[in-house]
């Protein structure tokens, strides 16, 4: 039976959590509460499928699991592939009388590394073959569950243990890969980005990825207190600085072609500065030494033509 | 699922089929629910042929035609996980793209059927025959059973999937072929009616499976704890495959009158030498063996079919008689004191007081042509050794040096 996605507070207190108290994830992680939203859109039976990463290894400490629905991990790379031969599977099952649900949705979870990186193969397969599966990535910017490594969803002017900031070097200096556009490239019928921050947009764009016919991508910014070196207690207002300041905008891509801006991105006036953003963490710390100056500037120029790209897609002025 | 009977024979089709195209054909008859598979030489036309009989409506699978190896048995262990009867092919570098996910698998406990055509790896890249993927995968926690013929891959694939999902055993099973010289070789192949093979295999009955109404975690993280355990019981679950093999064994020679046994003993029992290898050069030995023996010579075979788990106790008391056993077999393992089929039998021999002196071959690496004089060579070789008392650790033959 479908049920409401909750996107009322009242609403949102009744529905049963898909995660239990007791993980063991970091105090102020922002994938807990992702997955909780997550769990606010669900309509009805579902499995999960998940990569390795923070997530995977503080929720499922054998003997114990957080997670209330039937979940799976197999490894770092491969969750795409996983729930490729898992909604298959269950299709199949069910025309030949051996599945009774009528109808079961398929989430595969990665981090940025498990989706911008080592599994992309994985992921791109996955959407070229159209499975019904909802991939989602929470993206907390670096390699956090192995100790802070650089990704390709790292931001430039980000400190890593393998892009430190030094004498010579200003932390990561490539951009970040524009995943939710690579994605829609393959005419995805529906990606969206969001951010726990704004959880009425998450939780409405979490269903609807869920409803499209095939395959459909989240993109999910998800703060991390211990590898961004921020206070515990602001993970949510990050998430929010992230939008304003444009380094994760809020928007939704039709069938690859059409871009949508959400509205909280929609509403801003203008963005932000990136200082704004950069001091409240300790990985951009550096970036405020007189010699990054010119490179910051850069980078305040890149996300400002970046912005106004997007808003050309999304057909705004 | 009804008693297994006798197939009569008007009901058994013959035709002339690879050894890809009757794997093929047995998985056709297998009522797959899930095959993720990319294609790679030589096992290719096990796919192609498949998703042939997917086209024209003859099977009820999904296929899903991956974008890599890994991703194979990725698809095949979610498949799986959900309760799916599933399967795969590969071979070389494809299975050594895979090699991640296999250990996943058998530790998962996912009776996932994965047929190879066995075939060197890079580099140099070659697409030939030998035994270096699937040896190499020798832990991974697969059973592994090696064939000789193409009915013997048709009929080891059908068996197969009964051994790997019985609640006993629940692991998975590389059913395998030599490349090119099996793979795409034409033999003649006696086929079961569908529904024969049907009745034979029944639906998978998964013992735990991914199901939103009895929600379950698969794969957690397990450390210092409770892994070692996780092992334990794998290994414990591989000790239980010859009770099941010979079980499910016992009901296909009822069907069809054919059983092959976990090795094939060929002239042994007064045998002075006896040659241990497995796949094509079994056959080439056997032919061997019986020129050998027109001339006087006291020499058999025993052909392997089960690598894993190894038949330890059976291959000690099959062989213990014999004056030497010499192994043949299409894989180096660099810096290695020997190779590791001789590995596997020199620790099955090591405890016996009076034990055959065993001398070791490597021949064949990247399909080069083991013709029967080079197994007589070996056997030669061996004669000397046993009058000198004393034989290499190993030796490759038929190698410019």
């Amino acid at each position: 039976m479908t049920e409401p996605a909750a996107l009322k507070l009242k609403d949102m207190l009744k529905k049963p959590e898909i995660l239990t108290s007791g993980h063991r994830m970091c105090a102020g992680c922002a994938a807990p509460t992702i997955v909780k939203l997550m769990g606010m859109a669900l309509r009805g039976p579902t499995i999960v499928c998940e990569v390795t990463g923070c997530l995977e290894v503080a929720t499922t400490i054998y003997p114990y699991t957080a997670w209330k629905l039937p979940w799976i991990h197999v490894a770092f790379e491969n969750a795409a592939a996983v729930a490729s031969g898992v909604i298959e599977a269950v299709d199949v099952m069910r025309e030949k009388g051996r599945w009774s649900k009528e109808h079961v949705d398929v989430i595969a979870i990665g981090g940025d590394g498990g989706t911008f990186d080592i599994g992309f193969g994985a992921i791109s397969g996955m959407l070229e073959r159209g499975h019904d599966i909802v991939y989602m990535c929470y993206d907390n910017g670096a390699y956090q569950n192995t100790g802070i490594q650089r990704s390709g969803g790292t931001f430039p002017g980000q400190e890593t243990t393998t892009s430190w900031a030094g004498k010579v070097s200003p932390g990561k200096e490539q951009r970040k890969k524009p995943l939710a556009e690579i994605v829609a490239a393959h005419r995805t019928p529906y990606v969206a980005t969001v951010n726990p921050y704004h959880h009425r947009d998450f939780i409405t764009k979490f269903r609807n990825a869920l409803e499209v016919e095939g395959p459909a991508f989240i993109h999910a910014f998800s703060p991390c207190p211990r590898g961004w070196r921020s206070q515990t207690g602001k993970s949510m207002e990050l998430a929010k600085l992230a939008m304003e300041v444009g380094l994760h905008p809020l928007y939704e891509i039709f069938n690859g072609i059409e871009y949508k801006m959400s509205g909280p991105s929609r509403r801003l006036k203008e963005l932000r500065p990136l200082d704004d953003y950069w001091k409240t963490q300790g990985q951009f710390k550096h970036l405020f030494k007189p010699e990054w100056a010119d490179f910051k500037k850069g980078l305040q120029e890149q996300v400002n033509a970046d912005w106004e790209i997007l808003k050309k897609k999304c057909g705004i002025e | 699922m009804t008693a297994v009977k006798r197939v009569p024979k008007d009901q058994i089709t013959i035709e002339g089929l690879t050894g890809d195209a009757a794997i093929a054909h047995a998985l056709k008859q297998c009522d797959l629910d899930v095959l993720a598979a990319y294609p790679i030489t030589p096992q290719t036309i096990i796919v192609e042929d498949y998703q042939k009989f997917a086209a024209d409506g003859e099977v009820h699978c999904r296929v899903i035609p991956v974008e890599s190896e890994h991703s194979a048995m990725s698809a095949c262990v979610g498949a799986s996980a959900v309760g799916a009867r599933v399967a795969t092919a590969s071979a070389s570098a494809g299975l050594a793209l895979m090699w991640e996910i296999l250990y996943c698998a058998s530790s998962m406990r996912m009776p996932i059927i994965f047929t190879v055509a066995n075939r060197a790896l890079s580099g140099p890249i070659n697409i030939h025959n030998d035994w270096s993927d699937t040896y190499g995968a020798r832990d991974s926690g697969f059973i592994q059973i090696y064939t000789q013929s193409c009915q013997e891959a048709y009929d080891t694939t059908i068996m197969a999937f009964k051994i790997a999902e019985d609640h006993k055993v629940l692991l998975p099973i590389m059913v395998c072929i030599d490349g090119f010289i099996l793979s795409h070789n034409v033999e003649r192949v006696e086929m079961l009616p569908t529904e024969a093979v049907e009745n034979f295999l029944g639906v998978r009955d998964p013992f735990i499976k991914l199901d939103p109404d009895n929600p379950i975690t698969m794969g957690p993280l397990a450390l210092t704890d409770y892994y070692f355990e996780f092992k334990e019981q794998q290994d414990e679950a591989m000790y239980a495959v010859p009770e099941v093999f010979a079980k499910v064994e016992a009901d296909f020679e009822k069907m069809t009158g054919r059983k092959y046994g976990m090795f094939e003993e060929y002239k042994i029992d007064d045998a002075e030498i006896i040659i241990f290898t497995h796949s094509t050069p079994g056959g080439t030995a056997k032919a061997a063996v019986d020129v050998l023996r027109e001339k006087g010579e006291k020499v058999g075979v025993l052909r392997l079919r089960m690598f894993r788990p190894f038949p330890t106790k059976e291959i000690v008391e099959a062989v213990k008689h014999a004056k030497a056993v010499v192994v043949f077999e299409k894989c180096r393992s660099f810096g290695a004191p020997s190779n590791p089929l001789a590995l596997e039998l020199r620790t099955a021999l090591y405890d016996l007081e009076k034990r055959p002196m065993v001398v070791d071959f490597v021949i064949g690496l990247g399909g080069r042509d083991c013709p029967p004089t080079t197994i007589v060579e070996g056997y030669e070789k061996t004669k000397e050794y046993l009058k000198k008392g004393k034989a290499p650790l190993f030796e490759t033959l038929g190698v410019r040096k």
